[in-house]
């Protein structure tokens, strides 16, 4: 039955990785050519490395500025949902009253909402909180935060809830007769127990901060605000395409991604999973 | 107990009040207004005024033809990519989890579209189709199947569910990896001694155990199709001629091309009733295979 040799078969199937892939390697060798080089053969490997257009490309889309943001957003947005909704799923779960229930409820009822129904009225009313009561969620990296909590409360709840209820309350029950308050309850005894779902609640709120382009786009304003993926959208958009310049530009960003990958690779794959399967 | 109670109170409040204030005013606030802008025409000017115009915006969406145009585009997108992401996302899985040595690696790489994100692998398949596919094509011999699919009308669709199926395979591969791992070995091994192919094992135990994770690929693959907006912008851009103007993007055109607010919000409402319909589906059908089983 063995058509194939064991060894012919692991050949095939690292070289269907490799063309799968081949996309990424094609923006990153060519990130290195010269134009001529370009349009001779954009598969071969360049003649030689010069990181001219990674300064460019760089200086173009404020590079760093936009990596900063990016990393502010990510990293303060993230740390609020975490705390947050930790906090209320724990609460929901072990109150177990009609109000827990119906606030589960509804946070649950609007996952089913896309992004484009809230778009326009949200903006409406952010504008309209930024203008009449000062408070300045709009245009500013942390009125967009402020707004990755709420869009992201939902899904994070949820994966809390569901995983506070598989812990026994006999454990919670013994402190609290030692008269710890609930809040040194949560921190020092459930908190800690928390760690496997905290995992996966991280890892998909920064995959979907990190690469957000609509939310981002439609608050922020200022050139000096601008994330990783807006300042690519207006690097594309702002200069005739130059490819090589292009894919320099390309390469930088997807670097942040591969490390961050390699990094947590076993936490992302079980993450997702968990993530997708709930 | 009084005392006790109230504390109890306290504590709640302070537990879940800052995450739920923030959650209505981001998302419940929004919704409520999204429906009342949808009764009204008004082009998004504060100083103009809104005007009721009842349910008008809601008929006018079936007289609309770039509207019903973009609907059945979507449709389309939707049925192909729904159809090769998961081929392409199960024989991944079958692939790496073929106890190869690489599989591992292999999942690894298979994995990494994902994680890149759809307005930047947009761009990065601007340049594979524009270049690397005319290249190919002239190389080949074979310029009527590799060439510039973006240019064109009706190949800029499948350009589309190309990329598309690129991003997400990894993803719902991710969903059948779990699947097959959760078969029990046992059945294999049975399935091996009373002398089943390699091909029945694959269609009348593989494939049956697999079916709850082959109902939630379908579903993740079916919204996140319907919903898709980054890949569109970045790689189309809705062009050539409107030929790649999917839902999402109509609606943000609507409103912020053409600022027709409450027309534009009309659309949207609807958009989160289709898309309402198709996740409360998923759930009721997985729901009674539970049962089932």
């Amino acid at each position: 039955m063995h058509i194939l040799s064991k060894w012919s078969r692991e050949i095939i199937l690292i070289l269907v990785a490799l063309v799968f892939l081949s996309p990424i390697y094609i923006i990153f060798v060519n990130s290195f050519k010269t134009r001529r080089e370009l349009y001779e053969n954009a598969l071969a490997f360049p003649e030689a490395f010069s990181f001219q257009f990674y300064t460019e490309a760089m200086e173009k889309m404020n590079f760093f500025s936009a990596f900063l943001n990016s990393m502010f957003v990510t990293i303060v947005s993230v740390l609020f949902i975490v705390i947050l909704s930790s906090m209320t799923a724990w609460m929901l779960v072990r109150s177990g009253n009609r109000i827990s229930t119906i606030i589960f409820m509804t946070l649950i009822a609007t996952m089913l909402i896309p992004f484009q129904t809230l778009m326009m009225p949200l903006m409406q009313l952010v504008t309209g909180i930024t203008a009449n009561l000062g408070i300045p969620l709009y245009n500013t990296l942390s009125g967009l935060v402020f707004m990755n909590i709420g869009f992201h409360a939902a899904l994070s709840v949820f994966l809390y809830h569901g995983f506070i209820k598989s812990i026994p309350i006999s454990l919670e029950e013994a402190a609290t007769i030692d008269g710890a308050s609930k809040f040194g309850v949560f921190w020092r005894i459930i908190f800690p127990i928390l760690t496997p779902i905290t995992a996966t609640v991280m890892i998909l709120n920064v995959i979907l901060i990190w690469n957000d382009f609509l939310l981002p786009s439609l608050t922020l304003v200022d050139k000096e605000l601008r994330t990783i993926p807006l300042s690519v959208f207006y690097f594309f958009g702002e200069f005739t395409i130059e490819w090589n310049l292009a894919m320099a530009g390309l390469t930088l960003t997807i670097i942040p991604v591969v490390i961050f990958y390699i990094l947590a690779q076993k936490y992302i794959i079980k993450g997702i999973g968990e993530g997708a399967v709930k | 107990m009084d005392v006790a109670n109230k504390k109890n109170i306290g504590w709640y409040l302070i537990f879940t009040l800052p995450l739920l204030i923030i959650f209505t005013i981001i998302v419940v606030i929004p919704f409520v207004i999204g429906i009342y802008y949808a009764f009204f025409e008004w082009d998004g000017i504060n100083a103009n005024p809104k005007v009721f115009v009842g349910m008008e915006n809601f008929l006018t969406l079936f007289s609309d033809d770039r509207f019903l145009r973009s609907t059945w585009l979507t449709v389309l997108f939707t049925v192909l990519s729904v159809i090769s992401v998961n081929v392409v996302g199960l024989a991944f899985a079958l692939l790496v989890t073929s106890k190869l040595k690489l599989g591992n690696l292999a999942r690894t790489m298979f994995f990494m579209p994902y994680l890149i994100g759809g307005l930047i692998l947009g761009y990065i398949w601007q340049f594979v189709f524009l270049d690397v596919f005319t290249f190919v094509g002239e190389l080949l011999g074979l310029e009527s199947i590799f060439f510039n699919w973006l240019l064109n009308e009706n190949f800029a669709l499948f350009a589309l569910v190309f990329v598309f199926t690129w991003q997400m395979a990894g993803y719902v591969m991710i969903v059948y990896i779990a699947g097959i791992q959760g078969i029990p070995g046992e059945l294999i091994e049975a399935s091996k001694v009373d002398g089943a192919s390699k091909w029945q094992r694959l269609m009348r135990i593989t494939f049956p155990l697999l079916m709850p994770a082959f109902t939630i690929s379908l579903f993740l693959t079916l919204s996140y199709g319907f919903k898709i907006y980054d890949v569109n912008l970045s790689l189309t851009g809705g062009g050539p001629a409107n030929a790649t103007e999917l839902f999402a993007m109509n609606i943000y055109n609507e409103i912020f091309g053409y600022g027709n607010y409450g027309y534009g919000q009309a659309k949207a409402i609807l958009f989160f009733v289709i898309i309402a319909a198709i996740t409360l589906t998923q759930v009721y059908l997985t729901k009674k295979r539970e049962v089932d089983m």
